[in-house]
């Protein structure tokens, strides 16, 4: 498991312009905002938290289409599923490369976009905070909606198809934090939802995503 | 046990093909009834006029587009445990229907919603919910057709199914959950009805309709699928109607 997490990292290392790009895409996704609804600091406030967790959205299914792709083309897949170490564990650890190398820079770069946004430090934390439980989230979710596309012709639009429906709850609560934080009702709540969806995508998604991957090496 | 008999898809045709046009009959006889006492017995409410009539078509509906759903996840966790072959055929034989009644709901309450709330759409928790179920149906539709290995097909559109159940509760609860436009439900299980009871009589008789008429071109359209799927089947080469037809086929050839 370690090994199969070290490999990622460095394959991912190697190829920076991959995992570069999801990053470079959140910061220009957030950057068209203001340029198309206007400069005005009172609107980009309100925008602000959805915008961005928006783009983090786009961001991570952007980056989910190579989750399984290039080991799939290469056959190591195939040998990941033959190996003595169970499916799901193996899956976990991709998942965990995954999100250090497309999810991770995310959150850490969200506080930077939010000051460009006009948030308070209040709410740039929450916001943060939120990404920092929500993009493992997206990344347990979409890896299911990868591994069930593998090979499927068309797959990029089926994938988002499949995928937007399931974000959905993420998306509301994380931005429900952020926006209840700038009111003063304190985001608890929602955090605890958002903690909830996560322990429960970890527990059940590794499964399912091994059970789509076995289907399609078929 | 009679029920895994039926499993097999080589009897459950004749069973589906001698069930659904009864329940069609009894579907369309309940709807007359429903829409008579929606339309003609049932008088106009006292705040919503002759607007509020579109729930005997509304309502029904969305419980419907949200009950086939929550069929689909039953029908796909039985075809991953049980490995039936008839399940992902049932699966995918409800999917139309459902898609096809979610829309139906968003359709007639933006209709409801111009008069009464001055507005064919809000984003309001309940509307975007069934939004999203339409789009969960239009992702299994999507995925089962572009995968064209049948046994991978109803095994993907299956996990589909089964993760996309979750959002079912999220949009019966979210009237609850967030108090916005759409109001409260009118009947519940546990308290006495808000509504008169001539209303929710021809409301019931709707949803029966509604039940019925799903169930019965579920089973019609698992037929046309078990032909489909089982066309080169031994069994499938006896049948009645597929005699007529290749005699049919052959005579006009001749001719």
């Amino acid at each position: 498991m370690l090994g199969l997490l070290r490999r990622d990292l460095r394959l991912a290392l190697r190829r920076k312009a991959e995992w570069m790009g999801a990053v470079f895409f959140f910061v220009l996704v957030a950057a068209l905002f203001p340029l198309a609804i206007g400069p005005e600091p009172a609107t980009l406030r309100l925008i602000g938290p959805g915008v961005l967790w928006v783009a983090a959205l786009l961001a991570s299914m952007l980056s989910l289409g190579r989750l399984f792709d290039a080991d799939h083309q290469d056959g190591s897949l195939e040998q990941l599923a033959l190996s003595v170490a169970p499916l799901p564990w193996l899956v976990s650890a991709k998942l965990l490369a995954h999100w250090l190398i497309s999810g991770l820079p995310l959150v850490l770069l969200s506080p930077l976009l939010g000051l460009q946004f006009g948030l308070g430090s209040e709410a740039l934390g929450m916001l943060a905070l939120t990404l920092l439980i929500g993009t493992p989230v997206l990344s347990l979710l979409g890896a299911i909606g990868a591994a069930l596309t593998l090979g499927v012709r068309g797959g990029g639009v089926l994938q988002s198809l499949l995928l937007l429906p399931l974000y959905v709850p993420v998306l509301v609560f994380g931005t429900g934090a952020v926006d209840a934080q700038m009111r003063g009702l304190g985001a608890e709540a929602h955090v605890s939802i958002l903690l909830a969806l996560l322990l429960a995508s970890a527990a059940l998604s590794p499964w399912a995503c091994a059970a789509a991957l076995r289907l399609a090496l078929e | 046990m009679k029920l895994f008999h039926y499993a097999a898809p080589q009897y459950f045709y004749p069973l589906a093909g001698r069930l659904w046009p009864w329940l069609a009959l009894l579907a369309t006889g309940l709807a007359l009834a429903g829409l008579w006492v929606g339309f003609m017995v049932a008088p106009s409410d006292a705040q919503q006029g002759q607007a509020y009539r579109i729930i005997y078509i509304h309502v029904p509906v969305s419980w419907m587009a949200m009950v086939i759903y929550l069929a689909m996840a039953f029908w796909s966790v039985l075809g991953l445990v049980f490995h039936t072959r008839l399940s992902g055929l049932m699966t995918r034989a409800l999917a139309p229907t459902g898609a096809l009644l979610a829309f139906l709901s968003l359709w007639t309450g933006a209709l409801w919603g111009k008069p009464m709330w001055g507005t064919y759409w809000v984003w309001d928790a309940r509307l975007t919910s069934m939004l999203i179920l339409l789009f969960l149906y239009l992702g299994y539709i999507a995925l089962t057709s572009a995968i064209e290995d049948p046994r991978r097909s109803d095994r993907a559109g299956a996990l589909v199914a089964v993760v996309g159940a979750v959002n079912v509760p999220i949009i019966y609860f979210s009237v609850k959950w967030w108090n916005t436009l759409h109001q409260g439900a009118s009947v519940s299980l546990t308290q006495s009805p808000s509504m008169a009871s001539i209303m929710l009589t021809g409301m019931l008789l709707m949803s029966l309709a509604v039940w019925l008429y799903a169930a019965a071109i579920a089973l019609w359209r698992v037929r046309s699928l078990i032909l489909e799927r089982d066309s080169h089947a031994a069994w499938v080469q006896q049948l009645p109607e597929v005699l007529v037809h290749r005699a049919h086929r052959d005579w006009r050839g001749a001719a």
